[in-house]
């Protein structure tokens, strides 16, 4: 919490939608305009010191709510408030100030890192940019943050090029480098998805640590176990909306909507003698060009009932369950 | 087990470097697999999964040399290289590549594509063909009115549906499935995963599976083999090789994977694999492995049996932690 007791970030009915082109005959038509509803009134939080995962499948919208609550996108409405400040409403300017404090880390260190940029040229790159420090105390600061993901000796890494780490090595890179302007929320959107079993946990690890530290973490990942064992609490994404929400260990053990219940049955278990039984839902989301009627979920749903066509349920406190809420008018 | 449907006998690979060295990828790699079981095959990057099978397909490139026998039903495939292994490629043994569903030609229909090798290999033709296309769709799992489709008019869980489609055109009797998953939503995946499941018990298939998600391996096949540089170190049944692992790459490998409920520590393991272009002394496992003796330095443990169907390539085999 910050020192007004509110959380750090908030995000309040956030909407991001992007229009599609109708081409030349649907302009002589007048055909209506059409927009993909990216995100279609998220609200989340993260505070300090805590790591909240926001998952869901591929299109349900977690990367854009990302994107969008670090302003990389334009926001259509809702609000993002960081540390009571309201970024959908900062000049350019101002925004660039506010990006010392939150970070984002990509999913493919492959990709992420400049090829023709040493290690330590990649991470002091941001105190540049900001025109943070001398010389001799941006080198200070590489090597601090270089050593704060595990790469230590600093001097041993500083002067390689992407090419001569390996995928997790490189990963570490990029997270120095978001860690070296201080930040006090980082976004992580799959940070391990493209790396080696072995390596996966080392970079968890230091999030972990991070997190320990005070840093407010949102990771965006599709794997629940990950987000299980080290998130505090869970988001929940279904087609551009938060369907259930809570603390992580309550949405794994009970979940309460029927998506994120399907979503736990289908996860592979490292033990082979274990039988849970496993609720596979046909199709697959559904385009969020023609969102469906009332529930978004309801043409997949194994419970859902007439009602379900017409009533958009709102996210609700599940009774009894402090910060346990779930959208669902069967839950 | 003799009379299996594929037998790999002692596989060695080595490629040609640029710089006259050799890599020695594949080090010696027995299994065998029956007829409707499925065999996963997990390990880290680069511990020779992949060439492996490319090279029961008969598709490594041209600097590579291969030693060993793959024999199906008995009969060595690689007795006279290209020229024995050729007639059996789809026809009896199949692969579905890494990265299948996003390697579909953009501008040719799906039907036509998936025809493409029953064409070339003279299975089926003309009409025969198309109603083949049918029938294959409709076993994936996908209407067959698609058959007319572009790839970008399908999702990816249809577009890697149909790669499998592809690879089953010449009805192969052993499918080579390498990352068959990976990049998919979990929700596809379980759904792609039934399908190789459907496959193997409802049509017989013999499935090899190459992931690094130890997990699926779990739910999905009878029997593994983790490999580690270039060689098998532990296979089994999955469930000894979870229950009873005998090998402390396995445990470490199972250690680094997170689980829905579980809430032991995830560990990384530490260290990388061994380079693979030099004579490699003892095991190769040691300077990452927790149970590491002076014997280890030196002397390179073989596979030797641990139980029921169960080998472990470890000196202290017994003394690999049991997971509970």
């Amino acid at each position: 919490m910050s020192a007004n007791g509110r959380p750090l970030l908030e995000v309040e009915d956030l909407v991001v939608r992007y229009p599609i082109g109708r081409g030349l005959s649907g302009a002589i038509l007048r055909r209506p305009h059409q927009h993909v509803h990216a995100v279609s009134g998220v609200s989340l939080s993260v505070a300090r010191g805590e790591m909240v995962a926001l998952v869901g499948e591929s299109g349900c919208g977690k990367t854009t709510t990302a994107q969008a609550l670090l302003r990389l996108v334009h926001t259509d409405s809702g609000s993002v408030s960081f540390d009571g400040i309201d970024v959908t409403a900062l000049s350019q300017g101002e925004l660039r100030s506010l990006r010392r404090r939150m970070q984002i880390i990509y999913q493919d260190p492959y990709e992420s890192l400049d090829p023709r940029f040493r290690v330590a040229a990649t991470v002091a790159e941001p105190l540049v940019i900001h025109d943070i420090g001398s010389r001799s105390e941006r080198r200070d600061l590489v090597t601090s943050a270089l050593e704060q993901v595990g790469l230590a000796p600093a001097e041993l890494f500083a002067d390689r090029y992407p090419h001569e780490l390996s995928g997790g090595q490189r990963q570490r890179v990029a997270i120095a480098a978001s860690l070296v302007l201080g930040p006090e929320l980082l976004v992580a959107d799959e940070p391990v998805s493209m790396l080696d079993v072995s390596v996966r946990a080392g970079i968890l690890g230091i999030l972990d640590e991070l997190r320990d530290q005070g840093l407010a973490v949102l990771m965006i990942t599709h794997d629940l176990s990950t987000a299980a064992r080290f998130a505090d609490r869970i988001c929940v994404m279904y087609l551009g909306r938060i369907v259930e929400e809570g603390p992580a260990r309550q949405v794994i053990d009970d979940p309460q909507h029927p998506y994120t219940r399907a979503l736990l049955s289908v996860v592979p278990r490292r033990d082979p003698r274990h039988r849970a039984e496993v609720q596979i839902l046909r199709g697959e989301t559904p385009n969020p060009i023609e969102i469906p009627s009332g529930c978004r979920f309801h043409p997949r749903c194994p419970i859902a009932i007439d009602a379900c066509s017409e009533t958009d349920p709102k996210l609700q406190a599940k009774a009894g369950a402090s910060g346990h809420r779930v959208a669902c008018i069967r839950a | 087990m003799s009379g299996a449907l594929l037998e790999v006998e002692d596989l060695h690979v080595w490629f040609d470097l640029p710089n006259g060295k050799q890599l020695h990828a594949v080090q010696g790699v027995s299994f065998s697999i029956d007829a409707g079981t499925r065999l996963g095959m997990v390990g880290e990057s680069g511990c020779g999964k992949t060439t492996t099978i490319l090279a029961l397909m008969g598709l490594l490139p041209q600097i590579a040399t291969l030693s060993g026998r793959v024999l199906l039903d008995g009969t060595n495939i690689l007795e006279q290289g290209e020229e024995t292994i050729a007639p059996h490629r789809w026809k009896d043994i199949a692969m579905v590549f890494q990265g299948a569903m996003n390697a579909f030609d953009p501008v040719r229909r799906i039907g036509d594509q998936i025809a493409e090798p029953m064409e070339l290999h003279g299975y089926a033709s003309g009409r025969e063909a198309q109603h083949r296309v049918r029938e294959l769709l409709e076993t994936v799992g996908i209407s067959p009115t698609r058959a007319g489709s572009y790839p970008h008019e399908l999702s990816g869980g249809m577009r890697q549906r149909a790669a499998i489609a592809m690879s089953l055109a010449c009805s192969p009797r052993v499918l080579l499935a390498d990352e068959p998953t990976t990049a998919l939503d979990v929700m596809v995946q379980a759904q792609v995963l039934e399908l190789l499941t459907y496959l193997s018990d409802e049509l017989g298939l013999a499935l090899v599976f190459v992931t690094h998600d130890l997990p699926i391996v779990a739910q999905t096949c009878t029997r593994a083999a983790v490999m580690y540089a270039g060689r098998i170190v532990e296979q089994g049944p999955t469930e000894a090789l979870y229950h009873e692992t005998r090998h402390p790459y396995t445990r470490m490998l199972w250690a680094a994977t997170p689980d829905l409920e579980a809430r032991d520590d995830v560990l990384s393991i530490p260290g990388v694999p061994p380079r693979l272009d030099a004579e490699l002394r003892g095991c190769p496992f040691a300077p990452r492995c927790y149970l590491a003796a002076s014997r280890c330095a030196d002397d390179r443990p073989e596979l030797h049996s641990v139980g029921a169907e169960h080998e472990s390539a470890c000196h202290f085999a017994s003394s690999v932690e049991v997971v509970a």
